[in-house]
């Protein structure tokens, strides 16, 4: 199963890039075959498997995550790049790179063997930096440039930090591939050089934390959402963040397994709290609504960083839950908006007005996927918030205040975002264009599906959920 | 294994030789002699991945020197070469920008990786932590490179020679697994590709290679 949920994007992506006139229709098909290898990883799970490729409670759920957004997006973009007006070559060169990158992004994400999951999460990276070109305007070429050197920069960094931690390794380990199994070094980690690990950790921190747009290396993030086709930017932010962050985690969950090791959670705390407040701070002076959309990503990311750095079974638990909320609505959001900015042909926030008035389906999804990124109920990303504060108050309390200070900036600034996009006089629209059932369903879906989060987990979830963050503590 | 064993010499000298190719390319403004001393160190690190498999007795680094010198001494300089002909005589040289604060810097940078690297891999081999001292060396002054030029094919080149202080890194751990190896290499190859890609777009919508001319462009604008 979980070599079929590889092989079948990879797939895809070759037939998409021999059939460009039936690419788009290809794109959704992969996508939904992929979205059930998912649902059945979920349901009856991987018997047994030692091999490369590993599915746990910690990767299947984001399997499945990932496996929804691209199915959605893949529905969203069949009419977005229909109004791109690519021509051929571009719009094969689109449809071929969103699932190469699909491919690469759950092969990151079930990789046991850490090198094959650097090597995935770099082929994600490059699959998206020519997308965000594609548009060719100076504004594109500048963001995708800068996403491709930090982004460069930063992988390389962490692949430091991988070799590093096979130096540590290699005199515990019985054989080469022990040396970069996640599950291997685990149990090998108690044994290892403390001194060599710290080395690895920070360099994986600073490397992986580069893609996953933590502070202070994460000013690739907004250009690269912002100029890019929405449809990657769906993807970029709730997929690739999403390795990312498990690639940091598990970083982390291998150098706390050894005792005399500097304490990882402290580092991810410290820039958790640095990238929430100035991702909070950032919000408020958008005008871009792509831009506003990436800089929320950077603030979520930062929440999630803090919930990993507090750790223990509660603090993992809430932040395994806000990177499956984030991803859903997140990617979501960008849909609402990408559409908006599609009918007023502007993606500026001045120029987008009055949504909930002149298209209600498609203003009122923005708005709720708004309010739920502030972090109001029902959606699941209050309950994962709540869940993060509360684990800060059992652990350090003298955190809360600055924690629910980023929370409130960053959260009353989307809300003010929200009433300029979707409330008040419309904005004048150049010709009429309707919102189209390939925005609405992936949206309301999206927004289905974070409530469900919120309010019932099912049962396979919520018990890998414990699971995981029973793992990781 | 100590100072005056051949085979730590050797792989001293090895290594050195990539730092010092390093500052050259810290300070070569013209694009040619670039590509040159990129391939240089390629082949370099070709010639220590081989080393390191006779004293080490580990016969998968000779496939990885074998790599090395196929991707890094000689597919990517072709590529990079044909890329710079293309391009009229004016733009195969970067405008003046300070050659001394970069080369203090660089030396700054090498102290710097060695008072990281060598206190906190006490427990490693000797070998193995001073091979990692050069290889953050060879990776920080990658990283400065990349800061302080301007145009996009010596930022590129930066990169390059920063994944060749990853790979020297690696070596000293016996290398990665192949498939890892492999794909790696890969990478750097796409790499090279889409930053030729990038070269292209940005000589024909700017007539120039200066990444500081999209500066103007970066963020929201006015």
């Amino acid at each position: 199963m979980t070599l079929w949920l590889i092989l079948t994007p990879a797939l895809a992506a070759a037939l998409c890039a021999a059939l460009p006139a039936q690419a788009a229709r290809l794109n959704i098909l992969a996508s939904g075959v992929t979205l059930i290898l998912a649902l059945l990883l979920l349901l009856l799970g991987e018997p047994g498997g030692t091999g490369w490729l590993r599915a746990d409670a910690l990767n299947t759920p984001l399997v499945l995550i990932a496996a929804i957004v691209g199915f959605s997006t893949a529905i969203f973009s069949a009419q977005d790049i229909a109004g791109e007006g690519f021509d051929t070559a571009r719009s094969r060169a689109y449809h071929a790179a969103f699932q190469g990158f699909m491919c690469a992004h759950f092969l990151a994400l079930l990789a046991d063997n850490l090198g094959v999951m650097w090597v995935a999460i770099e082929a994600g990276t490059l699959a998206c930096v020519l997308m965000v070109a594609l548009h060719r305007t100076p504004a594109a070429i500048e963001a995708a440039w800068k996403f491709f050197i930090l982004c460069g920069v930063g992988i390389a960094l962490a692949l430091f930090g991988l070799i590093v931690l096979a130096l540590a390794a290699q005199p515990v380990a019985d054989h080469a591939e022990g040396q970069l199994s996640y599950t291997a070094l685990r149990v090998l980690a108690a044994q290892a050089d403390p001194g060599l690990l710290n080395l690895a950790f920070v360099f994986l921190l600073v490397g992986f934390g580069t893609k996953a747009g933590l502070v202070p290396l994460h000013s690739w993030l907004p250009d690269a959402h912002a100029e890019g086709p929405t449809a990657i930017a769906a993807v970029l932010s709730g997929l690739l963040l999403n390795s990312a962050m498990l690639a940091i985690l598990r970083g982390k969950s291998i150098v706390a397994a050894n005792p005399e090791t500097i304490s990882p959670g402290v580092f991810l705390v410290v820039m958790g709290i640095a990238t929430l407040l100035l991702a909070g701070f950032s919000l408020w002076r958008r005008r871009d609504a792509k831009r506003l959309l990436g800089w929320s990503s950077i603030e979520h990311m930062g929440i999630a960083a803090i919930a990993f750095g507090i750790g223990g079974v509660a603090g993992h638990m809430a932040g395994l839950l806000h990177l499956w909320g984030h991803s859903l609505i997140k990617s979501a959001a960008f849909f609402a908006v990408g559409r908006a900015a599609r009918i007023k042909r502007a993606q500026q926030m001045a120029a987008i007005g009055g949504l909930t008035t002149s298209h209600p389906a498609l203003g009122w999804g923005l708005a709720l996927a708004m309010a739920a990124l502030a972090g109001l109920p029902p959606f699941s990303l209050f309950a994962s918030e709540l869940l993060v504060a509360t684990a800060i108050g059992g652990t350090s309390p003298w955190l809360l205040p600055l924690f629910i200070l980023g929370l409130l900036v960053a959260g009353t600034a989307l809300l003010h975002a929200m009433q300029r996009l979707c409330f008040g006089q419309p904005t004048p629209q150049p010709a009429p264009m309707q919102a189209g059932l390939a925005t609405l369903l992936p949206l309301w879906g999206h927004l289905l599906l974070a409530a469900i989060l919120a309010l019932a987990l099912p049962a396979p979830l919520s018990r890998m959920l414990l699971d995981a963050a029973r793992m990781l503590a | 294994m100590g100072f005056g064993d051949t085979s730590y010499d050797v792989a001293h000298v090895l290594g050195g030789a990539m730092l010092l190719i390093s500052f050259v390319l810290l300070y070569q403004r013209r694009i040619f002699s670039l590509v040159n001393a990129l391939a240089l160190q390629g082949m370099v690190l070709a010639l220590a991945a081989l080393w390191q498999g006779y004293v080490q007795g580990a016969p998968q680094l000779y496939l990885t020197a074998l790599i090395a010198f196929t991707a890094k001494g000689v597919l990517i300089p072709i590529y990079l070469r044909r890329l710079v002909l293309q391009l009229p005589p004016a733009r195969r040289a970067e405008p003046a920008s300070g050659i001394g604060a970069s080369m203090i810097a660089g030396f700054l940078l090498v102290g710097l990786s060695i008072l990281v690297v060598l206190p906190a891999t006490a427990g490693a081999r000797v070998l193995a932590r001073e091979d990692l001292a050069i290889a953050l060396s060879l990776v920080l002054l990658g990283l400065l490179m990349m800061v302080t030029r301007r145009t996009a094919l010596a930022q590129i080149a930066g990169l390059m020679t920063l994944e060749n202080g990853l790979v020297l890194a690696a070596i000293g751990v016996a290398g990665m697994p192949l498939m890892i190896e492999l794909s790696t290499a890969g990478l750097v190859l796409v790499i090279a590709v889409i930053a030729g890609v990038f070269v292209r777009v940005l000589h024909e919508r700017f007539d120039s290679l200066d990444t500081s001319l999209l500066d103007p462009h970066r963020g929201e604008g006015p």
